[in-house]
């Protein structure tokens, strides 16, 4: 081995980096070069010099609490925006699954969904029947007549289905007249009828309800509500008059 | 998830400030510069710190504060930083030192101090980090970006330097103390 190539390997002896190769022609060439060998003992010395603690930095404590408070709030500015997003996100995704679930429920139990629409229609049902007597009279009817063979021919081009109209005047329920409405989402047949001093509004509509079903009844704001369906029609019968009385004027109207 | 980041940086970086700061310091050779640089270099590591998969937090960080302590010396001064390597010491006899006197010599660590100091940065980086900071010369070439048969080259040439500059402030020393019989003499002990 040359000196000049000992001169450089020396340092990978000094730092124990050289293969064992080098290592071992590295320490033969030492013990026969006194040049290289003083070297060696120079870099030792020059070594334990440069390893003086006093020649090390370390950071002070009042750098080291300032880098950990600002790496803190950069961490903090970093989540803020991103956490509001993944808030968002998780509020979105617990009313889609909401949404799902109440789809669900929908579906699956007709039970759910069949008292709450029918309710819902009730009290729509209650609000027209209040409407069309605080309107006293004048707008009870579109035609105002006790001869079913005038009002049932009134609906004709105006209702896309004929509704059954008859008087039951026999029976004290006597026919008053007729009324288009627009409910549920559609025109609706409205025939009004007198007992006494009571108006019955009864409302009729076709239904792809095939039979008959057995009446229900609803109690609104101290309205009596009945509801069947009979011979592919839906029928509403809503006043104020008592249960018992509205129930024998649902059965005039489903024997007809 | 930020939270998990932050613990995790702490974990594994935040106790590396004691060499990222001693490795500033050395490079920038100024206090408030090398508090700047650390600031700065941590901050970055922060935000890169996704990036890091390894185990080895120390190199990593390391090498972010080498990064920003040249970009910082190109912005601020240093004319020095740019000076080039010159190999004229290559051909320095090192019978010209004796190990014993040497040895002496290395008692006055401010001698040591100045004389490292005053080495071109790129021999100054390599020697700071195998001397101070003993590392291997795999994490020295990963931090300098340098191959490894490079980092032991410099080191040879690096130690060539300082020893070169260890005589002459020797020599400085004894000569500005002739005149004297007291001063700096007790720190020589």
């Amino acid at each position: 081995m040359s000196c000049q190539r000992a001169q450089e390997l020396i340092h990978g002896y000094v730092d124990g980096e050289l293969d064992p190769e080098n290592n071992l022609e590295i320490e033969r060439h030492i013990q026969e070069c006194q040049v290289c060998a003083s070297t060696y003992r120079s870099q030792t010395a020059l070594r334990s010099s440069l390893r003086d603690k006093s020649l090390y930095y370390p950071a002070s404590e009042k750098l080291k609490k300032r880098i950990q408070s600002v790496v803190r709030k950069e961490a903090k500015s970093e989540r803020s925006p991103r956490s509001l997003g993944w808030r968002w996100v998780a509020v979105g995704a617990s009313l889609a699954f909401m949404l799902l679930i109440g789809v669900m429920l929908w579906r699956v139990l007709p039970g759910v969904s069949g008292p709450s629409s029918d309710e819902l229609l009730a009290q729509e049902l209650v609000s027209n029947h209040v409407r069309s007597l605080l309107l006293s009279g004048s707008h009870l009817t579109d035609v105002l007549s006790s001869d079913q063979h005038t009002v049932k021919p009134w609906f004709d081009g105006k209702v896309d289905f004929a509704p059954p109209v008859k008087d039951f005047a026999s029976q004290d329920f006597s026919l008053y007249g007729g009324r288009l409405e627009y409910l549920n989402n559609r025109s609706v047949a409205t025939l009004i009828y007198q007992h006494r001093s009571h108006y019955i509004n009864l409302y009729i509509w076709p239904t792809e309800q095939r039979g008959s079903t057995e009446e229900i009844t609803f109690q609104r704001q101290g309205y009596n509500l009945i509801h069947w369906t009979s011979s592919g029609m839906n029928y509403w019968a809503i006043s104020d008059l008592n249960n018992v009385e509205l129930h024998e004027f649902a059965r005039l109207v489903q024997q007809q | 998830m930020q939270h998990e980041k932050l613990a995790s940086f702490e974990d594994a970086v935040l106790p590396h400030l004691d060499a990222a700061h001693n490795l500033a310091r050395w490079l920038t050779r100024s206090d408030s510069d090398a508090d700047d640089v650390v600031q700065e270099a941590y901050l970055r590591a922060f935000k890169f710190f996704g990036g890091f998969h390894g185990t080895d937090g120390r190199s990593w960080v390391l090498a972010i504060v080498r990064n920003t302590c040249y970009t910082w010396m190109q912005h601020n001064r240093s004319p020095q930083f740019s000076a080039p390597l010159d190999d004229e010491l290559e051909n320095i006899e090192s019978e010209d030192l004796d190990p014993e006197e040497l040895l002496q010599q290395s008692q006055d660590t401010e001698i040591v101090r100045r004389a490292l100091q005053e080495l071109p940065v790129e021999y100054r980086e390599v020697l700071v980090l195998r001397e101070l900071e003993e590392m291997s010369y795999k994490e020295i070439a990963g931090i300098a970006d340098l191959p490894v048969g490079t980092v032991m080259s410099r080191l040879a040439r690096g130690r060539k330097r300082l020893q070169k500059a260890l005589t002459k402030h020797m020599q400085a020393e004894v000569l500005s103390e002739l005149p004297k019989s007291t001063g700096t003499n007790s720190r020589l002990r």
